[in-house]
C-alpha cells in the first residue's frame, strides 16, 4: 500500500480500515472455468524484454503445450507464476481469488502450483522414498515436521506413486544415484506427491528415450482433467503426440504469444512459420 | 526405546554413548586411586578431558548446521563465548567479597574502574538458575535476531560465512573495551567456587567432566533426534537443492532460522561448561580464527555424520595439547597439514576412512 492511500483511507471515517480487517486466507475459486489468468504481463533483465505484454488463461483441468524458440521467455513465464520473478507490469491470477504477485514461492506452492524444471532437481543425499515423503503437502510448519510421521494411508499413497514412476525395487537408493531418465521420472513422482492444481512442466523429456517419452506423454495427458497441466517443450513430435488434434497450443515468442490454436493450425500459420523457418 | 531406534542403524552413534557411559564410571575412580598407582588419572588430566569434550559438543553444533544445513558458519565461537561469559558472570558473582579489593558486591576490576554500582546486565546473575536460563537465551537470541536477518534476505554462500566473520570480529572489539562492563582484555577469572563447590576441589572438577559428558551425550542425541526427523531431511533438501524446496512449499527461512538458533544455544552450554573447566573467559574466544578452527575440527572429523565432529573436535584439540607441550613451534604447521592431507585424501574425514573399511570387510 502506497503512502498516500494509506493516508486517504485513514482520514476516511466511513470505513475499516483494510489493514485492519480480517485477512480471510483467499480460497481457490474457478467459477469461471479459468485456472490461471495471466494478462499484460511485461519483464525486462538490463533492458532486454523477455516478458512483453503477456496475455495467457488456462483453463480448469486444460493441458496446454507451449512452444517457442530460444529466448522466447517460456521458462520467465513459469518464474513468474512460482513466484521467483516479480513482474514490472501486469497480473497474475490462480483462480478469480488468489493474487500470485503478492505471495513468495512457498506460498505460491501451497496455493497449489507445482514445477518441474528442466534439469531434473532431486534430492540427491535423500532415498528415493525420502523425496517422495517430502513433496507431500500435509506439513510444512518447523515445528511439525520435527514430530512428522506417516500413517498409512500416506505410505500406501507414496507405494502407489513409486510403483507409477516405476522406482519400486530402487526406493532405498540415494536420488543421486539414479540415472537422468530415472531423476526425471522422480521428479513427477514427487510433483504428484504434492497434488498441485496446476502442474508447470518445463521440457519432461529431455534426456528420455522414446518409449520413456511415450510414457510420460500418457501420464500428462492422464493427469490432465483432475490438475491442469502447462507443458513447455521443444521436442515438436512430443508436442504433436500430447496436443492430438484438440488441445491448444500457444507459440511464444519474444515474450509475448504469436499464435494459439490446435496444433494444425498453429503449424500453418505463417508467422509461426516465419519466426520457425527465419524468412 | 525411543533412545535405541534413534541410534539403532548409527553405528558410530553407539561407540559414542557407550564411550561416554564409560568415561563417566571409569575416569572418577580412577582419579580416585592413589597417586603413584600405574592408572591414576591425575585431575589435571581430568579437566583436560572435560574441556576436549565441551569443545566437542560446540563442534556437534558447527556440524548440525554446516553438515546438515549447508551454512558454513565462520562466526560460532560468539555463541561458545558469549555462553562462556554468562557462566564467567555467574563465577564472577560468587566471589563475593573474597576478591582483592573485598567489596561484597562489585568484581574486582569495576572496584579499579572506580564505579559504584553493578550494571543493570549484571542483575540476577548471582542465582545460578538464572544464569543457566540465560546461557541458553543470550546466544539464542543473538542467534535469532542474527539469523532473521541473513536468512530473510536470503544471504547465503561465501557472504553469510562473511557476514558470520563480521559478527564474531565485532564481538570481540566490543568486549575488548572496559567502559563495555566484561572485564575489558583481561576477561574475567579468578573464580572461587560453583553452586557453593571449591572450583579447585578434586571433585568439584570430576563433576564437572562428568557434567560435560552427560551434556555431550544429550546434545549428541537431541541433534540425531533433529537430523533423523522429517525436519533433518527438509535441512539436507534445503542444503542440496534451495530453490527446489522453496517450490514445493517449504519456508527455508524458518528452518535455517530454528535450527541455526539451537545450534548457537548447544553452543553457548559447551562455552558455559569450558569457562568453569579451563579457569578463564577472555575477548580472545571471541576471534575469527576460533571459529574458523571449529569448521577444520568438523571437516577433519567428517562432516554431516555428528559423531565425526566429535571425533575430529577431540583429535586435533589432543593433538594440539601434546605438540604445544613437546613441538610447540611446530603445531600450526602440524594443524595445516593435517588439513590439507584430509582434504586431499580423506574427503569425508576421519570417519569416512573408518565407514570405508567397513563397508569393504
Amino acid at each position: 500500500m502506497s503512502q498516500t492511500s494509506l493516508l486517504n483511507e485513514i482520514t476516511d471515517k466511513n470505513r475499516v480500515f483494510s489493514f485492519m480487517q480480517a485477512q480471510a486466507s483467499p480460497v481457490l475459486n474457478v467459477d469461471k472455468q479459468i485456472l490461471l489468468y495471466l494478462e499484460g504481463l511485461s519483464v525486462s533483465f538490463d533492458g532486454f524484454k523477455a516478458i512483453n505484454d503477456l496475455n495467457l488463461y488456462i483453463r480448469d483441468g486444460e493441458l496446454r503445450c507451449i512452444i517457442g524458440p530460444n529466448g522466447a521467455g517460456k521458462t520467465t513465464m513459469m518464474d513468474i507464476i512460482t513466484g521467483k520473478t516479480k513482474p514490472d507490469a501486469g497480473s497474475a491470477w490462480f483462480g478469480q481469488t488468489i493474487n500470485l504477485l503478492e505471495l513468495d514461492e512457498p506460498a505460491i506452492a501451497q496455493a497449489g502450483i507445482g514445477r518441474k524444471f528442466q534439469k531434473p532437481t532431486v534430492f540427491e543425499s535423500l532415498s528415493v522414498y525420502d523425496n517422495l515423503v517430502l513433496a507431500m503437502p500435509d506439513v510444512r510448519k518447523v515445528f511439525s515436521l520435527l514430530v512428522a510421521k506417516l500413517n498409512s494411508e500416506q505410505q500406501d499413497r507414496i507405494d502407489e506413486v513409486i510403483t507409477l514412476i516405476g522406482l519400486k525395487e530402487h526406493h532405498r537408493l540415494l536420488a543421486g544415484s539414479l540415472s537422468h531418465g530415472q531423476k526425471q521420472w522422480l521428479e513427477i513422482g514427487m510433483l504428484l506427491m504434492q497434488k498441485p492444481r496446476l502442474l508447470l512442466v518445463d521440457e519432461p523429456v529431455a534426456g528420455m528415450t522414446h518409449q520413456e517419452m511415450d510414457r510420460t506423454a500418457e501420464l500428462l495427458v492422464s493427469l490432465s482433467g483432475s490438475h491442469s497441466v502447462v507443458v513447455v517443450e521443444h521436442d515438436m513430435d512430443f508436442v504433436r503426440q500430447l496436443a492430438g488434434k484438440d488441445r491448444t497450443v500457444t507459440v511464444l515468442h519474444q515474450g509475448s504469444v504469436l499464435a494459439e490454436g490446435s496444433m494444425d493450425q498453429v503449424q500453418n500459420n505463417r508467422k509461426v512459420v516465419e519466426v520457425y523457418l527465419g524468412e | 526405546m525411543l533412545l535405541w531406534n534413534l541410534i539403532k542403524q548409527d553405528r558410530g552413534g553407539q561407540i559414542l554413548l557407550a564411550l561416554l557411559a564409560l568415561a563417566i564410571i571409569i575416569v572418577p575412580i580412577l582419579n580416585s586411586l592413589p597417586s603413584d598407582h600405574p592408572l591414576h588419572i591425575p585431575t589435571y588430566m581430568v579437566a583436560v578431558m572435560g574441556k576436549y569434550l565441551t569443545l566437542a559438543l560446540l563442534a556437534l553444533s558447527v556440524d548440525l548446521v554446516w553438515g546438515y544445513l549447508g551454512i558454513l558458519t565462520l562466526g560460532h565461537g560468539a555463541f561458545f563465548a558469549l555462553g562462556g561469559y554468562v557462566m564467567g558472570m555467574y563465577l564472577m558473582r560468587q566471589i563475593g567479597d573474597r576478591g582483592v579489593y573485598g567489596h561484597p558486591e562489585l568484581p574486582d576490576f569495576m572496584v579499579f574502574l572506580n564505579w559504584d554500582s553493578l550494571p543493570w546486565y549484571w542483575m540476577g546473575l548471582d542465582q545460578f538458575w538464572f544464569a543457566a536460563i540465560m546461557i541458553l537465551l543470550v546466544p539464542g537470541a543473538l542467534a535469532y535476531i542474527f539469523g532473521a536477518l541473513a536468512f530473510r534476505s536470503r544471504v547465503s554462500g561465501v557472504y553469510l560465512s562473511i557476514i558470520t566473520q563480521a559478527l564474531t570480529f565485532a564481538l570481540m572489539l566490543a568486549f575488548f573495551r572496559n567502559e563495555m562492563g566484561f572485564g575489558g582484555n583481561n576477561g574475567l577469572t579468578d573464580f572461587k567456587d560453583i553452586i557453593g563447590f571449591d572450583l579447585q576441589a578434586r571433585e568439584t572438577r570430576v563433576g564437572l567432566f562428568v557434567a560435560s559428558a552427560i551434556a555431550l551425550a544429550l546434545g549428541y542425541i537431541l541433534c540425531r533426534y533433529i537430523t533423523q526427523s522429517r525436519l533433518g531431511k527438509v535441512c539436507v533438501a534445503v542444503r542440496d537443492a534451495e530453490s527446489r524446496s522453496r517450490f514445493m512449499g517449504y519456508r527455508v527461512e524458518n528452518v535455517k532460522l530454528w535450527v541455526f538458533t539451537l545450534s548457537a544455544m548447544i553452543a553457548g552450554v559447551a562455552g558455559a561448561l569450558y569457562v568453569p573447566q579451563v579457569g578463564i573467559i577472555n575477548p580472545n574466544e571471541f576471534s575469527p580464527l576460533n571459529s574458523i578452527e571449529i569448521v577444520v575440527w568438523v571437516a577433519v572429523g567428517g562432516r554431516a555424520t555428528l559423531y565425526g565432529a566429535v571425533a575430529g573436535a577431540i583429535f586435533i584439540n589432543y593433538a594440539k595439547t601434546w605438540f604445544t607441550t613437546e613441538l610447540p613451534d611446530m603445531w600450526l604447521f602440524a594443524l595445516g597439514a593435517i588439513f590439507i592431507l584430509v582434504t586431499v585424501f580423506l574427503p569425508k574425514g576421519i570417519v569416512g576412512l573408518l565407514r570405508r573399511k567397513e563397508s569393504n570387510s
